[in-house]
């Protein structure tokens, strides 16, 4: 079936949504005032200039719905094709998922249980150590509503909101008056610790500059100072940040109410990855002593930290887990899709709403390539091209309805501005997931 | 001569916005395969904006424009590329049990090409 032949809303009616939600990062704000005409986004009220690209951005595109090795198919052909490239493999992975709603989330994780797979999502490359070093050492957490209420000192850990988040900061972290702040800015003390002076660096009233790869060995001195222990001076040596102002940061984190870390991709991409989140995070809880303190990861897609939830609440873990013995086994390293492929294990991949052709290390693109994928994403992607079975798909929050959650587990509803000639993932999925069923059930 | 240097690869507000518009659109392509380093850096390295730069490690190798980071946003020996295609050509497939390879701090020499 051609995407001619497909139902389309015609409309050229003008039709405003309140209270839309936007996908793009993982604030998901969800006070947008879209103006609709017909098939596209004309305005969108309240967005930053990242949601305003994300809204104007996704037309209707003019892709066939479904192809096997590039070639325009119809949705059923796809859909036995994939079912039968997920059955006949013995280490099927699926990945990607921070861009779809959990509804769809939830049947991709139901699809690898089935064919006792590999679940894992973007998380493993994002925020995936700070999932290990939750368990390690725990999470002091709060939600952005606390931090906007209460957060008189706001730390930002290798991370850079003004650029990734842009309305982090004027509407939970930075800005905003709240029920214990009534000057909003004023009553707050901001600091960034990071490698590069980002434009976050403006917005700040200190900025302390990291040399890179010392995260760990700041923390560490940090929860030394703070419980009084002696620092030696030539921590400036290796941090690049004297012992003085060290010391003042650490009184300034006691003197806060209500303190919060917010920590981003500078520690887990960083060499030392998880340990360095785990020192962040034994800091914050180490400040506990003194006042309330809390640390969150800044989270990146619109859904990845719905897919973290989804997934734990389906099989015990957050992400890297493998369902082949008929129970979840999580081992970040053996599991994650990035060593799955670059150590040549995978011989399927299910691969919803990511680009792993684009993002990922030589040998896993390299083996990605050789394997037969089905790939299920709105836009043409690298991973798409390469695709056994490709899917084009409707854009979550603006096609279709669902649930996200935001970067602190709250979930939120999405209202969709207009109707795509396009299945949503959460069809696609079960499309899949209902013939698998049917062939395992006949075969027995 | 090549230099040893520093590599951030990370996020901008440009690639957010070109993402959306496409990811084989020129702005993206352009954003994603520039290379950043600071001033003092380009003057010693004999460099102006637009140059080509040869940048590698143990893993691969790219050559890629470049042009001078804004204010005092990087110091001397630290650059910076916006995540993309270039970038994962220096990342390794090791993540030393972790699931996340080493993507930022990456140790890379750089010459002009």
């Amino acid at each position: 079936m051609s995407i001619a032949e497909l139902p389309v809303d015609k409309t050229d009616e003008l039709k405003i949504v309140k209270d839309a939600t936007c996908t793009f990062c993982g604030c998901v704000c969800d006070d947008m005032e879209l103006t609709v005409e017909g098939n596209k986004i004309t305005k969108a009220k309240n967005a930053c200039v990242l949601g305003k690209s994300w809204f104007f951005n996704h037309h209707i595109e003019d892709s066939p719905e479904a192809t096997i090795a590039g070639q325009p198919v119809p949705f059923e052909e796809a859909v036995e094709k994939a079912a039968d490239i997920l059955l006949a493999a013995t280490y099927p992975i699926t990945y990607g998922l921070s861009d779809t709603t959990s509804e769809a989330q939830r049947v991709a994780i139901a699809i690898t249980d089935w064919i006792g797979g590999t679940i894992d999502t973007t998380t493993s490359v994002c925020h995936g150590p700070s999932g290990m070093a939750f368990q390690g050492v725990g999470e002091v957490t709060c939600s952005l509503g606390e931090i906007k209420n209460r957060a008189d000192f706001v730390l930002f850990w290798g991370c850079n909101p003004a650029e990734g988040h842009p309305r982090h900061f004027t509407r939970y972290s930075l800005m905003p008056k709240g029920q214990f702040l009534p000057n909003g800015r004023k009553d707050r003390t901001a600091v960034l610790i990071d490698v590069r002076k980002t434009k976050t660096a403006r917005a700040m009233d200190y900025y302390l500059q990291l040399k890179p790869r010392s995260d760990f060995e700041l923390a560490w001195a940090l929860r030394g100072i703070a419980a009084g222990v002696e620092v030696d001076p030539d921590i400036e040596q290796i941090t690049g940040i004297p012992l003085d102002m060290l010391e003042d940061l650490v009184s300034k984190m006691k003197e806060a109410k209500f303190g919060v870390i917010m920590f981003g991709m500078g520690l887990t991409m960083t060499r030392g990855k998880h340990i360095n989140t785990e020192a962040v995070l034994a800091l914050a809880r180490d400040m506990n002593k003194y006042t309330r303190f809390a640390a969150k990861p800044l989270r990146g897609h619109g859904n990845v930290t719905g897919a973290d939830n989804i997934v734990a609440w389906s099989t015990g873990y957050p992400f890297g887990v493998n369902l082949n013995r008929g129970y979840p086994r999580f081992n970040p390293g053996e599991f994650t899709t990035s060593d799955t492929l670059a150590r040549g294990e995978a011989d399927a991949a299910l691969i919803i709403a990511s680009d792993p052709m684009s993002n990922f290390s030589n040998p896993a693109r390299e083996h990605l390539s050789k394997i037969p994928t089905v790939v299920l994403d709105p836009k043409l992607s690298e991973t798409a091209k390469i695709a056994t079975v490709a899917f084009t798909s409707a854009t979550y929050g603006i096609n279709t309805p669902g649930t996200v959650y935001r970067m602190d587990d709250v979930p939120i509803p999405l209202r969709p501005a207009f109707e795509s000639p396009y299945r949503s993932d959460q069809t696609i999925l079960t499309a899949i997931e209902t013939r698998i069923r049917e062939k395992q059930l006949a075969a027995l | 001569m090549a230099e040893e240097f520093i590599l951030i690869p990370g996020r901008t507000s440009k690639q957010g916005t070109t993402l959306n518009e496409g990811k084989y659109t020129d702005g993206y392509l352009e954003e994603i395969s520039t290379l950043q380093i600071c001033e003092q850096d380009m003057q010693r390295l004999g460099l102006s904006d637009g140059d080509q730069v040869r940048m590698w490690n143990e893993i691969g190798e790219v050559t890629v424009p470049c042009k001078t980071s804004k204010g005092d946003e990087l110091p001397p020996g630290l650059l910076f590329i916006s995540y993309g295609m270039w970038s994962s050509a220096l990342m390794g497939g090791d993540t030393q049990g972790s699931g996340m390879p080493d993507s930022k701090g990456l140790d890379v020499f750089l010459e002009p090409a």
